[in-house]
């Protein structure tokens, strides 16, 4: 029980880091992004080419599927999504609706239709037998990395200028504005490093969540729900609806196999029924 | 007994807290039947927070709102209208896309019953045409009630405004800041429609205009901070030493 | 005492006249279904296309009526499009129904109270969450479809759907003569509903819902049990076409759950456009079209190009868009008016109603 415990938050956690970036893009500018899964994706097969191809080791790929990713959030931002801020949510999904399709079929000609694999490291093959509880040494390594960046990023949003400039914005754009932050390149810079987080959650997920081309779209219910239950006032909303849906999918669906997948729709649904706005959301409806 | 000394509409006690602030307290405000009521104040008095509670808007956080005689406190919006009580918005909240025939249309058939009524056509029963053009007549839209509402001109538009309210046939009319933003060119027909609406329906009317509350009103009540302030005949509220400080924002002696 | 500037009287016959005229089937309307009808004799041997576009065209008016009336985003018309042709499915399988029409109207039924039951959830909260709440329903179908393979036939569809001839007479053939007009007939019949209730007064109250919902309450309109009805009524729609799809083509497979499926919904209706009851029609075939063309330039890629008319069509604007197809509808309007009373001389209409009544 406990092994689906760790699981389970191994999976929220690596959830979590795929759709932060998904939340705070929607409480900043309001804008839906459904095609956030679509940088996860890329960050997959960024790290499948560098390690499996290319040869480079485990511990650089990761970083550098980062780095890729966040400099293709910023530039599909400057150059495409800027346009359709100020549209209608109905076009913003259309918009990265088709967004996901083009990249959909843009992977499946290029890579194949057929899941992929990283090689990992032999190191983190295998697990660890802790009080009786099998830990996989690879989600260990999940809730670590998550871990340290979930700090991270929750000590950038408190304790940085970059961060209350941040949470200004979110809180009113119009007002920051007034205040003379550049809420253009703050919005840009939380862009790109989100979408570079979804690529990293996409690196390390590959061997979790089953990487192929129709990744955006079989994930992009997980991420949406994430930020719907989790509110998107701030990162600890998000990060405990992530913990939640992880254990409550991986519980599921190996206690209750028939319905497993069922169960985080039914927790969406219940908390949406009780609170609309989202678990965490503030009181103040946008 | 004097049927006038009856209010139609009372509130008692309201109050709405946001957070740590008092938008209306201790509001007791009691209104006759057939008055012509003006609820004054300066900027934030919380006068539009009064009209938001009484139409259910806004949802009190103490008090109670009676309507002739009826607690409607917990009653949801639209109840209210079907309960005899209707309002314009200080802001115009029309159906721009709608032409205003339609839009008088829409509230009429509301009213007579058939809003639910997904077979017939608009515009089948002979009552609620005859009623559409008493109301486009009264309210001098007769020239442009086949113009979508988004392109006519102000002074009509909030004709249509108050016209929405009005074919609700209220029994007591709550006016938000009527003739707000209305050019000079377009007062006279808007002031002139104001005043002829019918005497048994009451009007709540919230105003600015200090010439069109004392010649139009027979009762002011003046709110100050979300409080009652004065509430009285026009001519003690015009002679009040208080009033006058309020407005011109000298401090108050204790 | 104001003198008033003279005012021409409102006459009840002319107000009478003009809501009347307002709703009338313009000329454009009734060519377009002479047209529809017409299609069963002119192009014999496209019947399978020809069938999936009515199908296709009832699906979109279906989301038509919930996001061109009354304003609500829906990314799960799927859901009712799926359970009532599983529905549709297994009722023929098993031979619980035997007469398609009969079981036609049961599966929209189904659907329907679907949309019922789910409208309460849909009707809260913000743009997201009903995007949310409506993908997710018919995600979590598609699960359990997937999970009760043993019923639904799971990844490999329902197989074994015999479904028997319409009113014992005209049995689906394999040319899809029977089928297409059986649906042509059904989308006429739910078409004129649709119509019908467009221009009631529950109509008129929708769209003063989706105009100012904050107004419509204040004018005594009951804002939540309209948008629950119309919700209701659309789902029904989204049904009877998922039931079509399993009827005319013995087979209903997962697919029918899927987002891509919604996904293309929204393309269709944005093609045509909403709001008119005519964008889902006209944009089904326009859509049908584009498919039919791109698969044969690129069969396996579908998918990239219409990721890429959704990306164009959003920046270059559907109000843009929007402008060009009124331009274009109402030009085609005025030439198709003026050729009809040459042909059928009447007295002039007066001005107000566009031609097609809106």
């Amino acid at each position: 029980m406990l092994t689906i415990l760790f699981d389970g938050v191994a999976y929220g956690m690596l959830l979590f880091v795929l759709a932060c970036g998904l939340s705070v893009t929607l409480g900043l500018m309001n804008f839906i992004n459904l095609a956030h899964g679509a940088f996860a994706m890329a960050g997959g097969y960024c790290t499948v080419i560098l390690v499996n191809r290319l040869g480079v080791p485990f511990a650089l790929g990761v970083p550098i599927a980062f780095l890729v990713t966040a400099l293709l959030g910023g530039l599909f931002e400057r150059t495409l999504y800027v346009h359709v801020y100020a549209r209608s949510h109905l076009d913003q999904v259309l918009f990265t609706i088709g967004l996901v399709f083009m990249s959909v079929a843009a992977v499946d000609y290029t890579m194949g239709s057929s899941q992929r694999f990283v090689q990992i490291p032999d190191a983190l093959q295998g697990q660890f037998d802790v009080l009786g509880v099998g830990m996989g040494k690879y989600r260990l390594l999940i809730i670590v990395i998550c871990g340290l960046l979930t700090v991270a990023l929750q000590l950038t949003l408190a304790k940085t200028r970059f961060g209350s400039r941040l949470r200004a914005a979110v809180d009113d754009q119009r007002v920051a504005r007034g205040l003379g932050i550049n809420v253009g390149a703050v919005f840009g810079i939380t862009f790109a490093v989100g979408s570079g987080l979804a690529g990293l959650g996409g690196a390390l997920g590959a061997e979790i969540l089953g990487l192929d081309p129709t990744f955006p779209l079989r994930y992009m219910i997980y991420f949406l729900i994430v930020v719907t239950v989790g509110g998107t006032s701030g990162l600890v909303g998000p990060f405990l609806a992530s913990i939640l849906l992880g254990i409550g999918d991986v519980a599921g669906k190996y206690y209750v196999p028939t319905l497993g997948a069922f169960v985080i729709y039914a927790i969406m649904i219940v908390v949406l029924i009780w609170r609309p706005q989202g678990l965490f959301a503030r009181a103040t409806a946008r | 007994m004097d049927r006038r000394a009856v209010p139609i509409l009372e509130t008692i006690g309201l109050e709405k807290r946001f957070g740590g602030i008092l938008a209306a307290q201790n509001v007791n405000l009691s209104v006759k039947k057939g008055a012509r009521h003006a609820l004054i104040g300066p900027n934030g008095a919380g006068k539009t927070t009064v009209i938001n509670l009484l139409t259910g808007v806004l949802k009190p956080t103490a008090g109670r709102i009676v309507l002739e005689g009826r607690d409607i406190t917990d009653t949801a919006p639209h109840e209210r209208v079907r309960l005899g009580m209707a309002r314009t918005f200080q802001i115009n909240q029309l159906f721009l896309d709608l032409t205003p025939l339609e839009s008088i249309g829409l509230v009429v058939s509301e009213r007579l019953g058939s809003g639910a009524d997904w077979w017939r056509l608009v515009g089948t029963k002979s009552a609620v045409i005859d009623e559409i053009v008493e109301i486009v007549e009264r309210f001098r839209l007769g020239d442009v009630m086949h113009e979508r509402t988004a392109i006519l001109p102000y002074g009509k538009q909030r004709l249509l405004e108050i016209a929405l309210a009005f074919a609700c046939r209220p029994r007591v009319l709550l006016l938000d800041e009527p003739a707000a933003g209305v050019p000079e060119a377009e007062r006279h027909e808007l002031l002139a429609t104001i005043e002829a609406l019918p005497a048994e329906v009451t009007v709540l009317l919230i105003e600015h205009d200090m010439d069109l509350v004392f010649s139009f009103a027979d009762r002011i009540s003046v709110l100050v901070n979300g409080a009652l302030f004065v509430d009285g005949a026009p001519d003690e509220v015009a002679r009040d030493p208080r009033v006058k400080a309020v407005y011109l924002g000298e401090e108050l002696d204790a | 005492m104001v003198t008033m500037a003279a005012v021409t009287p409102v006459l009840a016959g002319d107000v009478a006249a003009y809501l009347k005229r307002r709703a009338r089937w313009s000329p454009l309307e009734i060519a377009f279904w002479i047209f529809a009808f017409a299609s069963i004799w002119l192009f014999p041997g496209k019947y399978l296309i020809l069938k999936d576009t009515a199908i296709l065209a009832l699906f979109a008016l279906s989301l038509d009526l919930i996001l061109g009336y009354a304003g609500i985003i829906s990314l799960g018309q799927a859901a009712f499009f799926g359970i009532a042709g599983y529905f549709a499915g297994l009722i023929a399988k098993y031979g619980i129904i035997n007469e398609p029409i009969v079981a036609l109207i049961c599966a929209g039924a189904v659907a329907a109270a679907l949309g019922f039951v789910t409208s309460f959830l849909v009707l809260r909260g913000s743009d997201l969450t009903r995007l949310m709440v409506t993908l997710g329903v018919s995600l979590m179908l598609g699960e359990i479809a997937n999970r009760y393979a043993n019923i639904t036939g799971g990844a490999d569809g329902l197989q074994g759907v015999d479904v028997a001839p319409i009113l014992g007479r005209w049995r689906f053939d394999l040319y899809g003569h029977n089928g297409y007009v059986y649906c042509l007939i059904v989308l006429f019949v739910c078409f004129v509903i649709a119509r019908r209730i467009v221009y009631s007064p529950f109509g008129l109250s929708l769209r003063s819902v989706k105009g100012n919902a904050l107004r419509a309450a204040a004018i005594g309109v009951p804002v939540k049990w309209r948008l629950v009805a119309i919700y209701t009524v659309s789902a029904g729609f989204a049904g009877i076409a998922g039931a079509l799809l399993t009827q005319t083509t013995a087979f209903c497979s997962l697919d029918v759950f899927s987002l891509e499926r919604s996904a293309d919904l929204l393309l269709v209706l944005i093609i045509g456009g909403t709001g008119y009851l005519y964008g889902g029609l006209i944009g089904a075939v326009i859509y049908k079209f584009l498919q039919d063309w791109i698969s044969n330039l690129t069969p396996q890629y579908w998918q990239f190009w219409i990721g890429l008319v959704l990306v164009v069509i959003v920046l270059v604007g559907r109000e843009r868009m929007a402008a060009w197809t009124v331009t274009v509808r109402a030009a085609v309007g005025l030439i198709g008016a003026r050729a009809w009373s040459r042909v059928w001389p009447r007295s002039p209409a007066r001005g107000g109603a566009a031609p097609d009544g809106r």
